[in-house]
């Protein structure tokens, strides 16, 4: 009955802490992982223009959708200009207004994103387009060439790829040459195919984007054609035919309108700056969680103050650590001085390092033992000679601490961090139970404290243990779970195994 | 491993997890430990039943008085100082007898010999805490010692030899005797190298003996063969285990008996977590009997039919057997 309900919270633990790990992991994207670090790119649009003498307006397109791509964050530099973001026909846009200005100015916009290739924001399904007006004789043209791409494909895709193919052949025929006779740039080449694909009813598009490649101090957008086939949009290259995107390609607007327009200013310059950065994996989530305003970062770690954070990241270990002493008592039958004693070593080991750890603490219970043997002989009252051994391993430690340092072993100076009151507790129940059941028991005894503080050690200062813990806190439910579970283990012992071992003859 | 591991639950062999989760938590309920733990109380518990223990020459509650020390003990020649709440026998000094020359001057059961300023300075370790199980405060125990049944001299080494008893739910399951050795101090305590031997339960007879959890045959002070001895007043011995279960109310017990020359068959003092080496001393797990008892277990029998039930159950010829086959 018990048993039921033990294993019952166990599994209730379990699976909370696990769900939670499972959502944060999977849904926002925490990294399980420490050195896990995400590409972000940082795209500055810096435009120049000079004023005029009367106010000034500024708009500029920025990204509104952008499939493979999410954002952390935009910010705009501009000195004196109200700025707002505002909702235009082709997306976003960005609006910088003042009522005067003098000389050549300059405003910037930055946008950082990283690559997210589950971003897929829903785009709308277009209208299909009124028939454009054209007039003759491209009109004609453009009706041929509709019709004679029609015979040649079976659906949008093919009847796009089909149609670039006749607009980019080397050799074109007359109604596609004269068509092209005012595309001079990639851009009025896709304007062009938008306007033969609205007089075939498709929607389509021009898009402006970069191919975002490392650092650039002069990126141009590059134009592509977008084309929606009833279901989804899909990307053409305006001179390959090719379809898809590049495989980072960040869509900085949509349409045929110029990217800046500024009133009341003159000699506009559009320059583009990309940069790439990599940013620690658990920002970028965070960042995107603070955006999706879930409650769940209000409650991370991460949240709090930078020297809060690292008392944390060693606190979640201690668990690790108890663990750890679970299982080599419970499981194993390690004897050792005081339940959590060893583990509070090993916390001291994690800043003197191993070796130095295991020298300074057999060197101070030595020490502290052999004088504590002195003081026997004074015949102290509990309390006081509790007190005694407590200042002596003060003292002990002071003298270690001075003579390392005078022979230049700066380690030596860590001996400090132990924790002194466990340290003399540890002198005086070894010398009692040396004193009781002999030296064997005894070293035995700490020994196995040892042996347990070097485990525990071990795990406790597994990194990607510690990142997990500290950005996962909720898997303290899954350790309990165990430690529950493990309280209810009644079989042997490891130790006890060799300890029956006579009565296995039969 | 895992094969060991299975042959040990063959045997019916108790482990410690099992003992603490199934037995000890279930069983021994928390509010009962203090007739245990502290020797005072079992002692005062146990006259007042009118069962018998070693007498109690008085008692040391505070610093102030541990000059009563004297006192206490008047002209009496041997005696025994313990803490009411020692484990493993820890803080326990046997005084035999006094120095012939200085009256002041006494004797210990290893020959030593002890001032009475070294034993007040003993008495006030007590008084204060050192050898109590939780630290606290503790009271010194100053009572009759056991002038111990020849029975058991040749197979032990000082100190006094006792009888261990674990008493599952009132029955007698299984028992040992335990012999101090020199390597033990004079003390009857397995984990410090005392020789344990199992009991045969229907027949009180000594079976091989176990040191340091391997199966010795003779005493390694003494020589003498460990098995084979027939324990006197077996009878009056495994009652008086069971009527203890009506005394604590503990469902798994184990009761440390002495036998004195003249007074015959002492309680000394009772456990509630009494260790697992009784099994390698009887060769014998104690799961089986555990099993067995909750079988036979009636509420209303006395303690001298769960005895009987006892003596007629747990014959030990397999053991024997067994212990002899090595």
């Amino acid at each position: 009955m018990k048993q039921q309900y033990v294993y019952g919270l166990a599994a209730f633990f379990a699976i909370v802490g696990i769900s939670i790990f499972g959502y944060k992991w999977q849904v926002l994207g925490f990294p399980v992982s420490k050195d896990l670090q995400t590409p972000v790119w940082t795209i500055e649009s810096s435009i120049g223009f000079d004023s005029g003498p009367g106010s000034i307006k500024v708009n500029l397109h920025i990204p509104t959708l952008t499939p493979g791509f999410r954002m952390l964050n935009e910010n705009s530099v501009s000195r004196g200009y109200g700025f707002s973001l505002n909702y235009g026909s082709g997306g976003r846009e960005a609006q910088w207004a003042i009522r005067r200005a003098d000389g050549r100015q300059r405003i910037y916009y930055r946008i950082s994103v990283y690559e997210d290739h589950k971003s897929d924001q829903s785009d709308t399904t277009p209208p299909f387009p009124p028939p454009p007006a054209i007039n003759e004789p491209f009109r004609t043209a453009v009706e041929v060439i509709v019709a004679d791409v029609k015979e040649q494909s079976a659906d949008t895709a093919s009847f796009t790829a089909e149609l670039l193919r006749q607009m980019n052949d080397p050799s074109p025929g007359p109604n596609v040459e004269l068509l092209l006779s005012n595309a001079n740039t990639r851009a009025e080449l896709v304007e062009s195919i938008t306007t033969i694909l609205a007089s075939a009813r498709i929607p389509a598009r021009m898009i402006h984007g970069f191919d975002l490649q490392g650092r650039s101090r002069s990126a141009a957008p590059i134009t592509w054609l977008e084309v929606h086939d009833g279901d989804r949009w899909r990307y053409f290259d305006p001179i390959t035919g090719e379809e898809n995107l590049p495989e980072r390609f960040l869509i900085w607007w949509r349409g045929n309108e110029p990217l800046v327009s500024v009133e009341g200013g003159s000699n506009v310059e559009v320059g583009f700056a990309v940069q790439e950065n990599h940013l620690d994996a658990v920002a970028i989530a965070e960042t995107q969680v603070a955006q999706q305003d879930a409650a769940m970062i209000d409650f991370s770690l991460y949240s709090l103050p930078i020297q809060t954070q690292a008392v944390y990241s060693v606190l979640l270990m201690i668990p690790i650590g108890a663990l750890i002493m679970v299982v080599l008592r419970n499981m194993v039958g390690i004897d050792a001085f005081g339940t959590f004693m060893p583990v509070l070593i090993a916390l001291a080991f994690r800043e003197t390092q191993l070796l130095w750890g295991v020298i300074l603490f057999t060197l101070l219970v030595t020490l502290g033992l052999s004088i504590r043997f002195l003081l026997e002989r004074f015949r102290l009252l509990l309390v006081p000679r509790l007190s005694a051994v407590l200042i002596i391993v003060v003292i002990l430690m002071l003298i270690i601490s001075l003579v390392s340092h005078r022979l230049g072993m700066e380690t030596g100076l860590s001996v400090a961090l132990f924790p002194m009151v466990i340290i003399a507790m540890t002198i005086e129940r070894m010398s009692v139970v040396w004193e009781e059941r002999g030296a064997v028991d005894a070293m035995r005894a700490g020994f196995g404290s040892l042996i347990v503080a070097v485990t525990a050690y071990v795990f406790m200062g597994l990194s990607w243990l510690e990142h997990l813990l500290f950005t996962f806190p909720e898997l303290l439910l899954v350790v309990l779970s165990v430690v529950l579970v493990l309280g209810r283990y009644t079989g042997y012992r490891l130790l006890e195994l060799s300890r029956f071992k006579a009565l296995t003859g039969s | 491993m895992f094969a060991v591991a299975k042959k040990l639950r063959a045997e019916g062999v108790l482990g410690l997890n099992e003992r603490n989760a199934d037995y000890i938590m279930r069983l021994n309920p928390r509010r009962f430990y203090p007739r245990v733990d502290d020797k005072a109380l079992t002692k005062e518990l146990a006259t007042a039943v009118g069962m018998a223990v070693p007498e109690l020459y008085g008692m040391i509650t505070n610093q102030g008085e541990v000059r009563n020390f004297s006192g206490i003990i008047g002209e009496r020649e041997s005696f025994v100082v313990k803490p009411a709440q020692g484990s493993g026998g820890d803080g326990i000094l046997v005084v035999t007898g006094r120095s012939s020359r200085r009256r002041d001057s006494f004797r210990l059961s290893s020959g030593m010999l002890i001032s009475t300023e070294e034993i007040s300075h003993h008495i006030s370790n007590i008084v204060s805490g050192q050898y109590s199980l939780s630290g606290n405060p503790d009271k010194a125990l100053i009572e009759y010692c056991v002038n111990f049944d020849p029975i058991f001299a040749e197979v032990s080494y000082q100190g006094v030899p006792d009888i261990r008893v674990i008493v599952y739910r009132g029955y007698p399951a299984m028992a040992m005797v335990r012999l101090p050795t020199r390597a033990s101090d004079g003390k009857a305590n397995l984990h410090q190298g005392a020789v344990g031997a199992g009991i045969d339960m229907s027949t009180g007879e000594t079976l091989a003996g176990v040191l340091e959890n391997e199966i010795v045959e003779e005493h390694p002070d003494t020589g003498a063969l460990v098995a084979g001895l027939s324990i006197p007043h077996w009878d009056f011995i495994l009652e008086s285990a069971a009527r203890c279960y009506e005394v604590t109310e503990l469902g798994y017990l184990g009761v440390d008996m002495v036998i004195d020359r003249n007074l015959g068959a002492l309680i000394l003092e009772m456990n509630a977590r009494p260790g697992l080496n009784i099994q390698i001393a009887n060769c014998t797990g104690l799961s089986t009997r555990i099993a067995r008892i909750d079988e036979i277990f009636t509420a209303d029998a006395t303690p001298t039919q769960r005895a009987r039930l006892a003596r007629r159950e747990f014959s030990a010829e397999r053991q024997t057997s067994l212990a002899f086959s090595r």
